[in-house]
């Protein structure tokens, strides 16, 4: 049997005086996926996730989360709930130790698991040989680790990723990525990506949704969301190099084609076409016009493509 | 009420005030100043310096005159030396013992609530699954439970100093009077409230630590009120009158904690962020 969407919202609405920071926003997040929530600064990630969690009451609209009323039952949704908020906030003056441990009590952590359960974080997020040092001697990434390993402490079910790799090494970027995939594919735990970082979001992301002025303006895989936009499909082939010439007159009289270029000084062309299935139409043409081809690729949009064609569509 | 989660809070924002040597020093300095130096001073001192001409010593004779018949009644025995130090180191102190309650309640409160929000780690607190109450509690506790210790340790540091300083001058120990004990039982636990509830409200409306703390010292006006009508003679320290100032200033404190825990909802405090 299918599990209930791990939040739902409904025309979730949050005004702060004459600025609508989140505007009627309808999502629908499953149990279990990575959804990446995209957007540039100011476009009401952060106040979605305190509406979501019940920290930030809503002016109109209505969200379940894990089958609760945030504005209800936010103590107890926040039980359930892990969030790395942008910013560390870890406290500079305790140690990172003191700071887990203080953590795991307001998160309800049993007594007898806390010693087990901060010990096992740090050792995970490298922490371990500075547990008792203080905060305040840090680096920028020490101390994004450790809010990283302090929404983890409880063992949320779902977790609200703000900018997680923001400020990390490349080495903690790509342990931190191995970790959501891990606890999304192997933990089971739902996870909210709020980022900037495109790439992030196609690596890691079931699905993304990208966030404009409040509202949600695309919601889908990469690929849906080309599709939904009519971005085609782009193509590169490589031939042999006495064959271009060949190849590009093939390629004008193909009505579909579009955006074709080479590459300077190698005999590789790119194109677009409306749909895949104009590709063996294509395929079969080249033959027949004795174009020897190599190598030809179908380029999926990248996560990059769509976020700007989406950007753009609105500013025209 | 999760109590876990309070003794947590109350631990966290403990443990930050220890460490920080601006919240620390106050609230080691001003007893050390108030409740050992000057009284000592004034314990050993005082006495001999009513012979400087100059010196800024109460003058005994004027104050036997405008002091209440009653009083004076408890005090027969004593010679004019005795009559200086009772005046100054029971009458005259006892306000100025208020001022710890005050200060260390108003400077925790203010590092707990705006200092907070200044080192930005209000956020991660406010997303725990604690209640608006329990945060506030929380908050509340830890800077009431260290306002009533130091005024304890206070006190006991001020009768040995006061009794051990004047002994020539006494040859007997004076200290404490039932005055003083309804001072440090009562009054003091309601003035570290008076503070706190005062630093909260201010805190709602600043963002940092030095603000909040600069806004809410008002709160020692009442104090140095209290000091002048002392030594003016318009009013003492009387035992019901300490009970009355007692019933005042937790009447006070608890009007102001009850605005400050209506106001207090982390989705306004979040908002303001």
């Amino acid at each position: 049997m299918e599990k209930p969407p791990a939040i739902v919202a409904n025309g979730l609405t949050r005004r702060f005086g004459d600025l609508t920071a989140v505007d009627s926003l309808d999502l629908e997040v499953r149990a279990g996926e990575v959804l990446g929530f995209l957007g540039h600064n100011g476009a009401g990630k952060t106040t979605t996730v305190r509406l979501l969690n019940g920290v930030l009451t809503a002016t109109a609209g209505s969200a379940r989360v894990l089958g609760l009323d945030p504005a209800v039952d936010g103590a107890e949704l926040r039980r359930r709930t892990g969030v790395l908020t942008e910013t560390p906030s870890v406290d500079e003056r305790l140690t990172a130790s003191e700071n887990l441990n203080i953590y795991a009590e307001l998160y309800g952590v049993s007594e007898n698991t806390i010693h087990k359960r901060v010990a096992g974080l740090l050792d995970m997020f490298q922490l371990a040989d500075r547990a008792n040092d203080r905060v305040s001697g840090f680096s920028r990434g020490m101390k994004q680790r450790l809010a990283l390993a302090r929404a983890l402490l409880h063992q949320p079910e779902l977790l609200f990723l703000d900018e997680p790799t923001s400020g990390l090494d490349p080495v903690s970027t790509r342990q931190v990525h191995t970790l959501i995939r891990e606890l999304s594919r192997n933990g089971g735990h739902t996870v909210f990506l709020c980022t900037h970082n495109l790439e992030e979001a196609q690596r890691l992301c079931d699905r993304v949704a990208v966030l404009e002025q409040g509202r949600v303006v695309a919601l889908g895989t990469p690929t849906e969301l080309a599709h939904n936009l009519g971005q085609g499909v782009r193509l590169e082939l490589e031939t042999a190099p006495g064959s271009v010439a060949a190849a590009l007159e093939v390629l004008a009289a193909f009505r579909d084609a579009r955006d074709v270029s080479q590459t300077d000084g190698h005999p590789r062309l790119t194109l677009a076409l409306p749909v895949r299935d104009n590709i063996p139409q294509l395929v079969s043409n080249l033959v027949a016009a004795d174009v020897p081809l190599y190598r030809i690729t179908p380029q999926e949009p990248t996560l990059e493509d769509v976020y700007f064609a989406l950007h753009e569509n609105k500013e025209s | 009420m999760n109590w876990r989660a309070i003794k947590a809070i109350v631990r966290r924002d403990l443990l930050a005030v220890v460490r920080s040597k601006g919240v620390m020093l106050p609230l080691i300095l001003v007893p050390i100043v108030l409740m050992i130096i000057m009284p000592a001073a004034m314990g050993r001192f005082g006495p001999a310096m009513t012979e400087i001409p100059g010196a800024n010593v109460p003058d005994v004779a004027q104050l036997l005159e405008i002091m209440p018949e009653s009083m004076l009644a408890q005090y027969e025995r004593y010679n004019t030396d005795q009559l200086l130090i009772i005046f100054t180191l029971v009458y005259m102190f006892a306000p100025m013992f208020l001022i710890m309650p005050l200060m260390v309640a108003s400077v925790v409160a203010a590092d707990s609530f705006a200092g907070e929000k200044e080192r930005n780690t209000l956020e991660a607190l406010i997303y725990t699954p604690t209640t608006d109450l329990e945060l506030f509690t929380g908050k509340v506790l830890s800077a009431w439970v260290p306002a009533l210790l130091v005024s304890l340790v206070g006190f006991v540091l001020y009768g040995l100093t006061v009794n051990i300083s004047a002994w020539p001058t006494m040859q007997e120990i004076f200290f404490p009077n039932a005055t003083w004990l309804v001072l440090v039982f009562w009054v003091a636990p309601g003035a570290a409230g008076l503070g706190l509830g005062a630093t909260v409200l201010v805190s709602s409306r600043v963002n940092s630590f030095q603000e909040a703390n600069q806004i809410a010292g008002v709160v020692v006006l009442p104090i140095v009120i209290l000091v002048i009508a002392q030594a003016s003679g318009v009013m003492y320290l009387s035992l019901a009158l300490t009970v009355v100032l007692g019933i005042v200033i937790w009447l006070i404190a608890i009007a102001l904690l009850w605005v400050g825990v209506r106001t207090f909802r982390r989705s306004e405090i979040i908002a303001r962020h």
